[in-house]
């Protein structure tokens, strides 16, 4: 393996982590704050769809990623009203916000576009495009260190930049401010939250619109800048994984960066790779690439290497009223 | 809630909550711009308007039993298997192991040893996660979710490289030993001499389905395991104080709900294509969820939402047919519908409801 | 909040005019009145149950009363919520504190009073304060340790600070004692003592009548909702408010003969248990129990009786011996569950029938194998249960039980507490058990039920059963008992014969005032 293919390899996986990083921040939000949610797959379906749909009819991709954000906290919204107003099964809504995506989103399409679910190819204006930095060319030139700066750190789309920059913005908005001493305590210990005088809904609306709105920008950003439109359940699991690496990251933002480029550079190997073949050990067959992060967040959740212990109040509805 | 009377229960509030999941997909097919009316009418002929329709419309229903089943039986316990996609995959690498390297005489012996096999692995695939619940208290829902990737790649990985014959470019297994193809609906009529349409994959797993319904309403309500799993799931420091070990029942419940999982596979994979293909189970491990919720996770509920969903399936696919601007994917709407609201928004009938009927109770006293 | 409104000085800090609360069918609290003055330190005591605890959450906010004025300094105040009642300068101590255990202690202390967007102001603000409340108070503990490291009485030290940073003029303590060690409570008393002095007012919320004699200017006394006196605390005695706690209502004096006394069917020896915290609930027990005998085990509430109950019936592990006829049982690990209690031939009444005895939501004849559903006769063959049996049984258990309705198919959770209690004394004791272990057979459960329920305990013993009673009220206790045990702090400090002691010695024992030398004072009655 030459340092160019280094490089490009490294490329590919902040390009596949930043839909990881947008959907695994968007479930610290809401997992903080004590709502489960396994229904950040379907969100960012509906935002992928939605982005590329207006997209491809206005022409314009800001217009796209502002329906895309709004179908996503439509999600988010409905979910909290059945966690938080209803009291209902967090899990189970999510499993129904996963599907009512994956259904409406084809259902619309093929209504909308008569492409079998797809949108029309986005191009121009209608799709985020590559940022080169400037100087790049010229820089790259540099041996080493130019071809970092030149071909991994330059050439991403803006919601690439976004997601990287979102990662200590969680970490200031939940360590530094008031809102995030406050959602931190609702995840642990509602009743601490309440007896201090402070809205324990309320609170928790507001993580889960947030959720809402940065699944929004992982799935605007598959459909209108990793790829050129729409397909049928373009998210393919990203959403899992993205939970996966919540689960690996322990819930915290730093943490959580490392774990979804760790799992979006299994993912740009397997791309790159079909098969690995290791002198001595064998052939690591794609599958197995594909499978290792759900893997490693078993290992993680037996126990095997140190504990992943959830916010304590996680799952359950906050009942004051005995 | 204070206690409903059983019939607002079990029938009215579902039937609620069903009319609210179809008022709202109603709505979405009057936004396409076609007659909801007209659409019920074509799933509805589609379904049960034909043996034809039908057929496929029990054939679907055999696997959402299996998989309802599965989830329900997980539900007594309170816990939420979302697994049983995973856990049908590799009950179907199961039944495939039995079917492909046995030369079978005949169906009626392959068969108690092909449904052996796929509740072995499915129960295998539900084990792990049951004893990080009951040991490690990691949380079920997480781990069965993992596990469904996990089966999936593996399956992946098993056909493309193992169970694909040399030469051939789909990834699926050869075709089982012909002493391992199983009745379906036409050759069953045709021994009483009756007709039935050749095409439907309806097949002989129907009735195990339903004995299968039977069987789990034997366990659940008149074993002393199944007993056991009840006041499990009612309260877990009751069930301590009886002496009941929540080890135990967290393993055997999981292990239960994994086999009947896995058993869907006798239906799809031995019952219709006869040879082991990647996508086996196409979602029917979360109709599953729908079906117990809907189904009030008793064996004859199940049954009957198992069968409501083969008919969405199969008029679904009639619909596509006849009115194509409303695909298909409709039917994901109506089930993630009926899954929102018998599950996760129970309370928004439910407390009404029982408001309403409380205030009747108190007038009539 | 210092208002303009006149200020009465005569007025007190705090007043309650006709405070009730229900939940559901349970009145709470029964038209509660109170008025605390300012700086003092008052008491409330009651058994469990009594609605302190509620009366206290009605005053913090937590719940509204159905009816009744709250006063604060004079002033009429309408506490919708925690929070006015924070602004209104009540800070609340509560039992089971609101801590979010992976905080630092600044953190906890700011939670809710952050008072700008960017929590470091608050957090240098909260710094200060602390160090200041330390050396006042000497309420010292480590800003920025997390909670879970810190000791519970550190972290009872965090719930105190929290409310004084904000300016609680006002301090409710629920049971502030019940996980303390002697030495934590002591200290406790001293910060207690040195707020009252700096002016404010403090509510002592306990069962434990030496803290109360030891700490509290006035006291209160609760019974069954209601308030039964207000006294000043130099002039009453640990004796009289037990008596006033226990409650002196209708006596229902069970007759019961002198039986036959066999040999020791229950032995325990050096019994201890760790509770879930790891704190020591009971240390070193041990007692018998003869055949045909009644052991009744005296004491406040939440001095180890749940854990004695529990370790007995193999609901939780614990150390030392148990023997039954003589052969020893395992006390923990294997064959120490339950089922395996159950058939070594003892039979648990739990003291919460809800929680343990019941499942709710299963119906009276499914109840009544709960616990022995493996034995035969609630079995067809090796794999089914025989249900129709099993209703059969419930029916004639219910009808020797006099269960009201009789029917075995209707949900447990549709019977009246009494109801519920004896359908787990009828599947309890119709199991002709060697050993009965019951835990507060008539809480919650009308008087007729209770003299019922006391008939079917003496008949079992009178069948010369070895029955141990864990209770709470004294009257129980009397009228059952052939011996009786006080436990406190979970030990035994003294074992009478029922015969031979009255009310005022065993109210000395609950109050923790250990067996003197052998005579005891005559007491001044108190009737």
């Amino acid at each position: 393996m030459d340092y160019l293919t280094i490089i490009q390899i490294l490329d590919s996986m902040l390009r596949l982590s930043a839909p990881l990083i947008f959907a695994c921040l968007a479930g610290l939000f809401s997992e903080r704050s004590g709502i489960f949610d396994i229904g950040l797959e379907g969100k960012m379906l509906a935002s992928a769809f939605f982005s590329a749909a207006v997209a491809a009819a206005t022409g314009s991709v800001w217009l796209g990623l502002m329906a895309g954000l709004t179908a996503s906290m439509i999600l988010a919204a409905i979910h909290g009203f059945a966690s938080i107003t209803f009291q209902g099964n967090q899990l189970i809504s999510g499993v129904a916000i996963n599907f009512l995506a994956s259904g409406m989103t084809a259902l619309i399409g093929q209504n909308w576009f008569r492409l079998g679910g797809r949108t029309p190819s986005l191009s121009g204006d209608g799709r985020f495009l590559p940022i080169e930095f400037p100087f790049a060319e010229s820089i790259g030139k540099i041996p080493f260190l130019g071809p970092i700066y030149s071909e991994l750190l330059s050439g991403h789309t803006i919601l690439v930049y976004v997601a990287l920059l979102t990662v200590p913005l969680t970490w200031w908005l939940l360590f530094k401010t008031r809102f995030g001493l406050r959602l931190r305590a609702v995840g642990e210990n509602p009743e601490a939250v309440d007896t201090g005088g402070v809205s324990v809904s309320f609170l928790r609306y507001r993580a889960v619109l947030i959720c809402g709105l940065l699944c929004g920008l992982g799935g605007a950003y598959l459909a209108t800048g990793m790829a050129a439109g729409f397909i049928r359940d373009m998210t393919a699991g990203k959403g899992f994984i993205a939970l996966a690496a919540l689960i690996f990251a322990k819930w915290r933002p730093a943490y959580a960066l490392y774990a979804c480029l760790l799992f979006g550079f299994l993912e740009a190997i397997a791309i790159r790779y079909q098969n690995i073949t290791i002198e001595g050990v064998g052939t690591i067959p794609v599958q197995f690439m594909q499978a290792l992060p759900y893997i490693l967040t078993i290992v993680i959740l037996a126990g095997l290497v140190g504990k992943a212990i959830p916010p304590k109040a996680g799952g359950e509805p906050y009942v004051k009223e005995r | 809630m204070k206690n409903l009377p059983k019939w607002i229960d079990l029938v009215l509030i579902p039937a609620i909550n069903l009319f609210l999941a179809f008022m709202i997909s109603g709505l979405v097919v009057v936004y396409i711009g076609e007659n909801p009316f007209r659409a019920m009418q074509i799933i509805i002929n589609g379904s049960l308007g034909s043996a034809y329709g039908l057929g496929y419309t029990l054939y679907y229903a055999t696997n959402f039993i299996f998989t309802g089943l599965a989830v329900a039986v997980a539900f007594h316990a309170r816990m939420f298997n979302i697994g049983g996609e995973g856990q049908a995959m590799i009950g179907g690498l199961g039944t495939a192991l039995v079917c492909l390297f046995i030369d079978w005489p005949h169906w009626t012996i392959a068969l108690p040893f092909a449904i052996m096999s796929a509740a072995l692995f499915g129960a295998a695939w539900s084990a792990i996660p049951a004893y990080l619940q009951a040991r490690r208290g990691s949380h079920i829902v997480i781990t069965t979710i993992m596990f469904n990737f996990i089966a999936y790649s593996m399956m992946v990985y098993l056909l493309v490289h193992v169970l694909k014959p040399k030469g051939q470019m789909a990834p699926e297994s050869a075709k089982f030993v012909a002493g391992s193809n199983l009745p379906s609906a036409h050759d069953i009529f045709g021994w009483f001499g009756m007709a039935f349409p050749k095409s439907p994959p309806l097949n002989v797993t129907f009735l195990l389905a339903m004995l299968a319904c039977f069987l789990i309403w034997l366990f659940i309500w008149r074993t002393r395991m199944g007993y056991a799993i009840r006041a499990f799931g009612w309260s877990e420091t009751a069930a301590v104080y009886a002496g009941i070990s929540p080890f135990k029942i967290i393993m055997v419940t999981m292990l239960v709900s994994g086999g009947l999982a896995g058993m869907m596979s006798i239906n799809s994979v031995m019952g219709e294509a006869e040879r082991l293909l990647i996508d086996s189970v196409q979602g029917a491990g979360f109709v599953g969820i729908a079906a117990a919720l809907m189904g009030r996770s008793h064996p004859l509920g199940v049954f009957l939402a198992a069968v409501l969903f083969g008919v969405l399936y199969q008029g679904g696919a009639e619909l596509e047919f006849e009115m194509p601007a409303v695909s298909r994917e409709m039917i994901v709407v109506i089930q993630a519908l009926v899954i929102l609201f018998t599950g996760a928004l129970e309370n928004l009938v439910r407390v009404p409801i029982g408001r309403i009927f409380m205030k009747l109770n108190a007038k009539q006293n | 909040m210092d208002t303009k409104v006149q200020h009465d000085s005569a007025a007190p800090m705090i007043e309650l005019r006709g405070i009730s609360k229900s939940f559901g069918p349970v009145q709470a609290n029964k038209n509660i009145n109170l008025k605390v003055s300012k700086g003092s330190i008052h008491g409330i005591v009651g058994e469990n149950g009594a609605g302190k605890s509620t009366l206290m959450s009605i005053l913090y906010g937590f719940y509204k009363s159905d009816s009744g004025e709250i006063y604060i300094n004079g002033k009429q105040i309408n506490i919708t919520d925690s929070h006015v009642a924070i602004e209104a300068g009540i800070g609340m101590v509560h039992q089971h504190f609101k801590l979010v255990e992976n905080f630092t202690v600044l953190e906890n202390v700011i939670l809710g009073m952050e008072n700008s967007f960017l929590i470091n102001t608050a957090l240098n603000n909260a710094r200060v304060l602390l160090s200041e409340l330390a050396s006042t108070y000497s309420l010292e503990v480590d800003p920025d340790a997390l909670i879970e490291d810190l000791s519970v009485g550190h972290q009872q030290r965090v719930e105190i600070l929290k409310a004084l940073y904000r300016q609680a003029d006002i301090l409710i303590l629920d049971e502030p004692t019940g996980v303390l060690t002697p030495a934590e409570a002591d200290h406790l008393f001293n910060i207690l003592r040195n707020l009252s002095k700096e002016g404010k007012t403090i509510i002592l919320i306990t069962h434990k009548l030496k803290e109360i004699m030891s700490v509290t200017d006035t006291v209160s006394v609760m019974r069954r909702g209601e308030m039964t006196a207000t006294l000043e605390t130099s002039k009453t005695t640990p004796q009289e408010l037990a008596e006033l706690m226990v409650g002196r209502s209708v006596l229902l004096r069970i007759e019961k003969d002198a039986t036959e006394v066999g040999g020791k069917s229950l032995e325990v020896h050096n019994l201890s248990v760790m509770d879930k915290r790891g704190v020591t609930a009971l240390k070193n027990v041990s007692f018998h129990v003869r055949k045909g005998e009644i052991l009744g085990i005296a004491g406040v509430a939440g001095n180890g009786q749940t854990e004695l109950l529990e370790a007995l019936g193999g609901i939780s592990p614990a150390t030392g011996t148990m023997k039954i006829d003589g052969e020893e049982i395992p006390l923990h690990d294997k064959g120490s569950d339950a089922r395996s209690r159950r058939e070594y031939g003892v039979s648990h009444v739990p003291e919460d029938r809800q929680k343990l005895g019941l499942i709710l939501d299963f119906f009276a004849w499914e109840n009544i194998a709960f616990g022995y559903h493996h034995n035969d006769e609630f079995n067809k063959n090796w794999l089914l249960m025989d249900n129709r049996k099993t209703r059969e049984i419930a029916r004639q258990e219910m009808a020797k039980f006099d269960i009201r309705p009789p029917t075995p198919n209707n949900l447990v959770k549709n019977f009246s507490g009494g109801n519920q209690q004896k359908i787990v004394l009828a599947r309890e004791l119709e199991q002709n058990p060697k050993v009965l272990i019951v835990g507060q057979p008539t809480r919650g459960v009308d008087i007729g039920a209770i003299e019922f329920i006391h008939q079917k305990i003496i008949e079992l013993r009178n069948k010369g059963v070895a029955i141990l009673l864990v209770s709470v009220e004294l009257d129980e206790i009397f009228s059952l008992s052939d011996r009786v045990a006080v436990l406190f702090d979970g030990k035994i400090i003294g074992e009478r014969i029922t015969e031979e002691t009255n009310e005022s010695e065993l109210g000395l024992l609950m109050a923790g005032i250990e067996d003197g030398p052998e005579e005891q004072p005559a007491m001044e009655s108190v009737a």
